[in-house]
């Protein structure tokens, strides 16, 4: 079964017909040519995949496309534009926050919307005060909030190190 | 079918050349130049070191810009037109005959194009070796051996289909005991270079050696231990699974191929096809992780040139799933060890014994140097070592970072801490106490040993003279707080077959050329700092080019051996062009100047032992009523010999470190001994570290130059990293609790009592 549906990807609309049963990171690495999210897993459980689906940070390989038609999608290369690169993306390569690089498109992502999330004032496991207003962003709960995303070079370490960077200034 | 919108779309092809600046031609083969080691715009200038960027300077990885945009490209994605998509089947038995198949369904679905088994797939020229030949019989040697694939226009199709294909086994017995009370233990054979040369174990060495006399030793000692420690079958897990695209045609045969060197596997793939040598080109500039998964196994080659050879013309795209990359692509094998150490009443060792019984496949004989390290590590008059192997219908196990020391020095380590509680000495001085002098099995001399200078430094740095002298004496807040150490070493080799091409243009600029590459090391930043060095120019006038077989030879990247192996190479080139450059009265031709060059051999090598070591230091918090386990900290002290990057050198340290973490606390494959299949067979089910398991690491580097081991005067960092931190956590374990832990992993099971 087949459909057509319409994506915003990093600020382009792309158009396409697709089988139902294709994920939303099938659809952009097979059929749109954005291999920014990676396939690690295509079961939920590493984080490559990561991509803000309308403002949400989401792992691309648990949402059929079919089901999104009209959403707005952001990826790694959609945070950056040309040569000039997110404070997200500068701070990890600044602290070295990645070896292989291959899960580092979904770490990118996932910080930038989790930063987000902690601006809204989103609790996480080990955050202290559930109804605190304000999130401060240590490393233990930048460690917390990035967990979804896992990296086998194990540049953890740093990766924290590039986010609290970034949320502090 | 289905039908992308283009209209107002450029080009996939466009799009990634405009859309990743300077290093954009890093993406399609033809104009493979990504290392203008300068880098571009937006990539950092040298923040300490060499001004020029060359040995020492800490620059940032060139890459790092594509990288973070997700632009760097890896196997599954180079461009190309109209794949197809080609999804294997595995067998579900682990031991006996396929008997009978039946693809008429999956052919019979729409958008299927073929499907292969061992009925209909082309012969191999070289069909012997199982980590290469695929469906070439109707035996299955384990659970989850390809046993098929199908060919379909798209994903879906082709997963779906593989689920149409029906097979039927014979079933034999299925053995997956490995147990070191087994009466048909036997002693490996042949073994060295997986197998492709005569020595017992992987890295040539004998299963067995004895030096002096252990049982005298033994029995004039003072203070004894004798242990036995476990380690559970582990498995790679690099978050890019192992991909190819392959496209076949009269003219070219051209393989995108995630791996650890492009050299050694268009071999095996040239020799298992029976091409003509240079037909097949392979092409890997970037791969997402590999840690040995992606060294000597090229099944995901294999497979998807069959396919390719099935559809003339068209790619053939393939990955394997992260369940299938459980048993297509190797795993550390499991270990029984028992080590046995004699002390006099001083803390000096008389003797020391080290005997490993480790699992393989009956596919195939893998068995790694467990031992060695017991080998060099103490000083002691009587000594022995042996390694014995357990064949079982398990898939082929394979080297996996620090292989063979990672979990031989879960044993010895630990050992060693059990004595020194015995001899109520604390461990370091334990250690220091039983230095060699020369090593202590070959009598050579060390090319450089900082051992001790690593556990003063480490010490100082961790405060360990602070740390309480009896287990179980710390806790706070429900936690028991413990410390412990361990000494780490790994050899740091220099592998033979590379070669490596320099040229200088008229216009002034250098390339250097060699078919190695970088798995997340850092191959890409390095080497071009090698080659600055070795030119005697700035970085910025040297292009490095690796990661395509169409460049001289190389050999693959592991066992720390890449920047030894490879800048050794380069040094030479860089010698014979300068020669060269002289022999042309000092003018470069309007043509240029181009050497090729393989690596000198080099008689020192036979005169020294070669080796990194380090200090771990590790403190570790266990709940008193649950039993978790946590690691607030870890701090390591490491002689790499002279840093060539201290960015990229620190983050392999790093990285090794949280491996060892991620070993001790959380990973083990389970395996089912009614069917022989892995159970926790996907990230879900393996646990390695996340983010929030991982607490304050400390790495710090000597910098101390070997003066023997290249011209570099570089040892390998790669493997060291993850060597002792397993012990070092264990032991801390067991000043935190007084319970000793003998079996990886260290879960809360075993520390509630």
């Amino acid at each position: 079964m087949e459909q057509k549906i319409t994506l915003r990807v990093d600020g382009k609309e792309r158009t396409l017909t697709i089988d139902a049963r294709t994920t939303l990171l099938d659809a952009l690495r097979e059929r749109l040519g954005v291999t920014s999210p990676k396939k690690g897993c295509d079961h939920g459980q590493c984080g490559a995949c990561t991509v803000m689906l309308d403002g949400r940070r989401v792992t691309s390989c648990l949402v059929l496309a079919v089901a999104n038609d009209g959403a707005e999608v952001v990826t790694a290369a959609g945070l950056a534009h040309g040569d000039d690169l997110h404070p997200v993306q500068r701070s990890f390569i600044a602290e070295d926050a990645f070896q292989c690089g291959y899960c580092t498109p979904g770490q990118i992502v996932s910080a930038v919307a989790m930063l987000r999330e902690a601006e809204e004032g989103w609790p996480s496991v080990v955050s202290e005060d559930l109804d605190a207003d304000r999130v401060v962003l240590d490393r233990e709960e930048i460690a917390e909030r990035m967990s979804g995303n896992l990296c086998r070079c194990a540049a953890y370490v740093n990766i924290v190190s590039a986010i609290e960077k970034v949320a502090r200034s | 079918m289905t039908s992308v919108n283009e209209t107002n779309e450029p080009s996939r092809r466009a799009v990634l050349k405009a859309g990743v600046g300077g290093l954009g031609a890093a993406m399609l083969p033809s104009m493979a130049e990504p290392a203008h080691a300068a880098g571009p715009a937006t990539a950092p200038s040298a923040v300490g070191g060499g001004a020029a960027g060359g040995i020492g300077a800490a620059l940032k990885r060139v890459e790092g810009p594509l990288k973070v945009r997700g632009a760097a490209t890896y196997a599954f994605e180079w461009p190309v037109e109209n794949p197809a998509y080609l999804y294997p089947l595995l067998s579900t038995i682990a031991s006996g005959r396929i008997t009978a198949v039946d693809a008429g369904d999956a052919l019979a679905e729409p958008g299927v194009i073929g499907v292969l088994t061992h009925m209909n797939a082309p012969r191999l020229a070289w069909a012997e070796e199982p980590e290469v030949a695929v469906l070439q019989s109707d035996k299955v040697a384990y659970h989850g051996q390809i046993v098929g694939a199908v060919i379909a226009d798209s994903i879906e199709t082709a997963r779906y289909a593989a689920g149409l294909v029906k097979l039927e086994y014979a079933t034999e017995p299925v053995d997956v005991d490995l147990r070191a009370d087994r009466d048909d233990l036997r002693k490996p054979e042949h073994a060295q270079g997986f197998g492709q040369l005569p020595g017992d174990l992987m890295n040539g060495s004998p299963a067995d050696t004895t030096v002096g006399d252990f049982a005298a030793g033994m029995a004039s000692a003072v203070h004894r231990v004798d242990a036995t420690y476990t380690t559970p079958v582990q498995h790679h897990n690099p978050m890019e699974p192992h991909a190819a695209v392959a496209t076949w045609t009269d003219d070219e045969i051209t393989l995108y191929c995630g791996s650890q060197g492009v050299s050694t596997p268009q071999e095996l793939l040239t020799r298992a096809f029976g091409l003509q040598p240079g037909r097949l080109r392979l092409i890997s500039p970037y791969v997402g992780g590999a840690f040995g998964s992606k060294d000597f196994s090229a099944l995901w080659g294999t497979v998807a040139l069959m396919g390719a050879q099935l559809v003339p013309g068209r790619p053939v795209k393939l990955a394997f799933t992260r369940q299938q990359m459980f048993t297509l692509v190797g795993h550390r094998p499991a270990s029984i060890q028992r080590v046995q150490l004699g002390a006099d009443a001083a803390g000096k060792l008389v003797a020391i014994s080290h005997d490993a019984v480790q699992e393989t496949a009956k596919a195939k004989q893998y068995a790694e140097q467990t031992v060695q390290a017991s080998r060099s590590m103490y000083a002691a008059p009587g000594r022995r070592t042996s390694t014995r192997i357990a064949l079982l219908d398990v898939p082929v196990p394979t080297i996996m970072r620090g292989p063979g020391e990672a979990t031989g020095m879960f044993a010895l380590e630990p050992a060693m801490d059990e004595l020194a509680v015995k001899l109520g000495m604390d461990p370091i001085e334990l250690r220091l106490r039983n230095e060699p002098e020369t090593h202590p099995e070959t009598g050579q001399p060390f090319s450089s040993r900082h051992l001790a200078k690593c556990f003063e430094e480490g010490a100082r740095r961790f405060g360990w003279k602070h740390r309480d002298k009896k287990p179980r004496a710390r806790r706070k807040d429900g936690w028991l707080i413990g410390t412990g150490v361990a000494a780490a070493t790994y050899p740091s080799p220099r592998l033979p077959g590379s070669t490596a091409s320099a040229r200088l243009d008229k216009n002034g600029r250098y390339t250097v050329r060699i078919a190695a590459a970088d798995i997340g090391t850092g191959t890409w930043t390095t080497l071009a700092q090698i080659a600055a060095e070795a030119l005697g120019v700035p970085l910025d006038r040297v292009t490095l080019q690796i990661g395509d077989s169409a460049y001289p030879r190389a050999s693959s990247g592991g066992f720390s051996s890449g920047m030894n192996s490879w800048g050794t190479t380069i040094y030479a080139a860089a010698r014979a062009l300068h020669t060269a450059l002289d022999e042309n009265g000092g003018s470069v031709p309007p043509e240029g100047l181009q050497v090729t060059v393989g690596m000198p051999d080099d008689p020192k090598l036979k005169q020294y032992e070669f080796g990194s070591y380090g200090a771990q230091f590790a403190e570790v918090r266990v709940h008193e009523d649950t039993g978790e386990v946590r690691v607030p900290r870890l701090l390591g002290v490491f002689d790499v010999g002279r840093v060539i990057n201290p960015v990229t050198a620190r983050s392999q340290l790093l990285g090794g470190m949280t491996w060892g973490l991620s070993m001790t606390l959380h990973e083990e494959t389970a395996i089912d001994h009614r069917y022989g299949n892995f159970v926790n067979n996907d990230l879900g089910g393996y646990h390695f570290a996340a983010n929030a398991d991982v607490g304050s690491i400390e790495v710090h580097m000597l910098g101390e130059r070997d003066s023997h081991i290249n011209p570099m005067g570089s040892k390998g960092a790669g493997e060291i990293g993850i060597i002792g931190t397993a012990a070092a956590i264990a032991n801390a374990a067991y000043d935190a609790t007084g319970i000793r832990v003998r079996d990886l992993p260290l879960t809360l099971d075993k520390l509630l009592r």
